[in-house]
């Protein structure tokens, strides 16, 4: 029975209202001082009771020094109890939420406060600044969590969850297993959210989204069963394709380098192209400037320049094909001959 | 005067006793029936201090916090004969402790008693599913469905479902996982090759494109002048096309080259 279970490890029947100047004591009444050793000090429970019967046998037969020693010794524990059960202290990262016999009765801030000693009023001081995070899926590859997207495709995701609590009481007293309610709300909202969501968007550009998608959910859901949780971020860690089909993806980049190099090459041979036409252009452009001005003089020059150029190191033969009747003999063995020996010759020097 | 004390006392000891055994506390978490020789005699919803009569009655305390209600995996089958495993869970709160601890006893009762209903009600609705509505049934009023038809039931247990999510909708590991994956490689070098493909293609355009605009530079400059294109452009071609070492020239002397050899005609 709770209450007795309470009430054994206090005393809180004592004679603490009292001394102290502690707060108010439903029950003490204010009986007599602990100092004084008075005689009608009602005894506590279990323990209490059999101190308290001999203390009385103490004085009745009149020897009233160790009555007192006792009443003092009482009265030091009472106190000692009272200070620590009735005094406490929040940090600067919690929030204490005091329940009178188990009813929430009030939340108090960072710093000293007093509460009824300990059966009457209970203090939890659960850490509302700290972030908590949660992990769900593996970062390495060894153990995927794959999800289905609206293609259905698959991928292998992995996320933190980070959330505090924004709302002491309701963290408390609302949902049991906040931890893993918010767990499962994650992955409810996170497989929501995936499989809404194409693979190629879910791997690549829409990463944020989805991530800000999934915090929205969990906050909203999570706020229907009043759990006094704040979401504070939702991150992956990884979204990848499956390790099954991870090669064919790793081809599909290749393939875009690939394009992106026939496109260099490309456009490589038309600069090439387009710049040996223009010289060409130029060139011509310029020779036929001056071809416009005097243009049998100059065609006649260009003319015996080249004859000039080409004809001075080939091999000639001058043949008057007018003389028709005469069938010329043409010693083309002996001219080759002849042309391999001066090369010889020329090799030579 | 020692004996009228010692009674006072003993009195008082006793009242404390009576008084401790008929008080009794419920948290913030909690509501209690309160059992008079085992007939449930009222409920206790509100969290705090309590009395209760000692020795013939006692106490039976139920959650009052929002419960979690985990649900075996199920394979489910879609109408279009496509497999899923789905992983759900539920969120439930005692609503009526009187009901529950009659029919099931407990939280513990309400939850095995519930996650067997939920596993057959969510197999039975998704079963009405194209595969495609499974992948989110949130868009749908699949969700709420089973949710109201998951709560009907609870309702004979004193609980009252707040939500049914899936957790999990994944295919089941072997052939259809394998196809699965099959379908992405596949689909990925079909892309693969597709993108190589355009690559290509655009290069040849931008090769095309060249050609024409090469074309272009040189039909604007030498269409100045044909007959002297035809001419300087075959002077250039005897440079590169008569290189010494293989070539013998039969020259006649009516040539232009050797015209003036010839003396004035």
């Amino acid at each position: 029975m709770p209450w007795q279970n309470n009430g054994g490890s206090g005393g809180p029947w004592g004679s603490g209202g009292g001394s102290g100047g502690g707060p108010r004591n439903p029950w003490g009444g204010g009986s007599g001082g602990g100092g004084g050793g008075g005689g009608q000090q009602p005894p506590n429970l279990d323990d209490l009771i059999r101190r308290g019967q001999e203390r009385l046998r103490a004085t009745l037969p009149g020897g009233t020094g160790g009555g007192n020693v006792l009443g003092l010794a009482v009265g030091a524990l009472v106190l000692l109890w009272l200070a620590t059960s009735s005094i406490y202290r929040v940090n600067a990262d919690e929030v204490g939420v005091v329940q009178r016999f188990g009813a929430y009765v009030r939340q108090s801030y960072p710093g000293l406060h007093f509460k009824l000693p300990a059966p009457f009023e209970t203090v939890t001081k659960p850490k509302v600044t700290q972030e908590n995070t949660i992990e769900i899926g593996a970062a390495d590859r060894a153990t995927e969590t794959l999800v289905l997207t609206s293609d259905q495709n698959i991928v292998d995701i992995s996320y933190t969850v980070r959330w505090k609590i924004s709302d002491a009481p309701n963290f408390l007293f609302r949902v049991a297993n906040p931890e893993l309610t918010i767990r499962e709300v994650a992955e409810s909202a996170m497989r929501e959210a995936i499989s809404s969501t194409p693979l190629n968007a879910a791997i690549g550009e829409q990463r944020g989204q989805v991530a800000q998608r999934v915090q929205n959910r969990m906050q909203e859901v999570l706020d229907s069963y009043d759990a006094g949780v704040e979401v504070t971020g939702v991150f992956f860690r990884q979204v990848d394709p499956p390790a099954a089909a991870e090669q064919a993806f790793k081809d599909v980049s290749a393939a875009q380098q690939d394009a992106q190099s026939f496109l260099n090459q490309a456009n490589a041979y038309r600069q090439q192209l387009v710049a040996k036409a223009q010289g060409e252009a130029a060139r011509f452009n310029a020779v036929y400037e001056q071809y416009k001005l005097a243009p049998a003089v100059t065609r006649k020059r260009i003319y015996l320049e080249t004859m000039e150029d080409v004809l001075s190191d080939v091999d000639k033969v001058i043949l008057d094909s007018s003389s028709n009747n005469v069938v010329p003999y043409l010693p083309l063995n002996e001219l080759n001959k002849r042309r391999a020996a001066s090369a010889a010759t020329t090799a030579q020097d | 005067m020692s004996r009228s004390f010692l009674g006072i006392v003993a009195l008082a000891v006793l009242g404390l006793i009576v008084l401790s055994s008929a008080m009794f506390t419920v948290s913030e978490t909690q509501q209690a029936i309160v059992l008079r020789l085992g007939k449930p005699q009222r409920i206790i919803r509100d969290p705090g201090i309590s009395f209760k009569v000692p020795l013939i009655e006692n106490i039976i305390f139920l959650e009052k916090r929002i419960l979690d209600l985990d649900m075996p995996q199920q394979e489910v089958l879609s109408t279009d004969q496509l497999r899923l495993v789905v992983d759900a869970f539920a969120r439930f709160r005692i609503v009526d402790p009187l009901t529950t601890y009659r029919s099931v006893g407990s939280e513990e009762g309400a939850k095995r008693r519930l996650s067997g209903i939920l596993a057959s009600r969510l197999r039975d609705e998704l079963g009405r599913q194209p595969f495609t509505a499974l992948l989110s049934p949130e868009r749908g009023e699949v969700m709420e469905v089973v949710q109201n038809s998951v709560n009907r039931e609870a309702k004979r247990f004193g609980a009252e479902i707040v939500d049914v999510r899936i957790k999990r909708a994944d295919l089941p590991t072997g052939d259809p996982l394998n196809s699965a994956f099959e379908r992405m490689r596949t689909a990925r070098q079909q892309e693969a090759r597709a993108i190589r493909a355009q690559g290509a293609k655009q290069a040849e355009i931008i090769r095309a494109e060249a050609d024409s605009e090469a074309a272009k530079i040189y039909a604007d400059s030498f269409g100045q002048d044909p007959e002297f294109f035809a001419f300087y452009r075959s002077m250039q071609a005897y440079r590169q096309a008569m290189v010494k070492e293989n070539t013998s020239i039969i020259l006649s002397p009516q040539s232009e080259f050797l015209q003036q050899m010839q003396g004035r005609r």
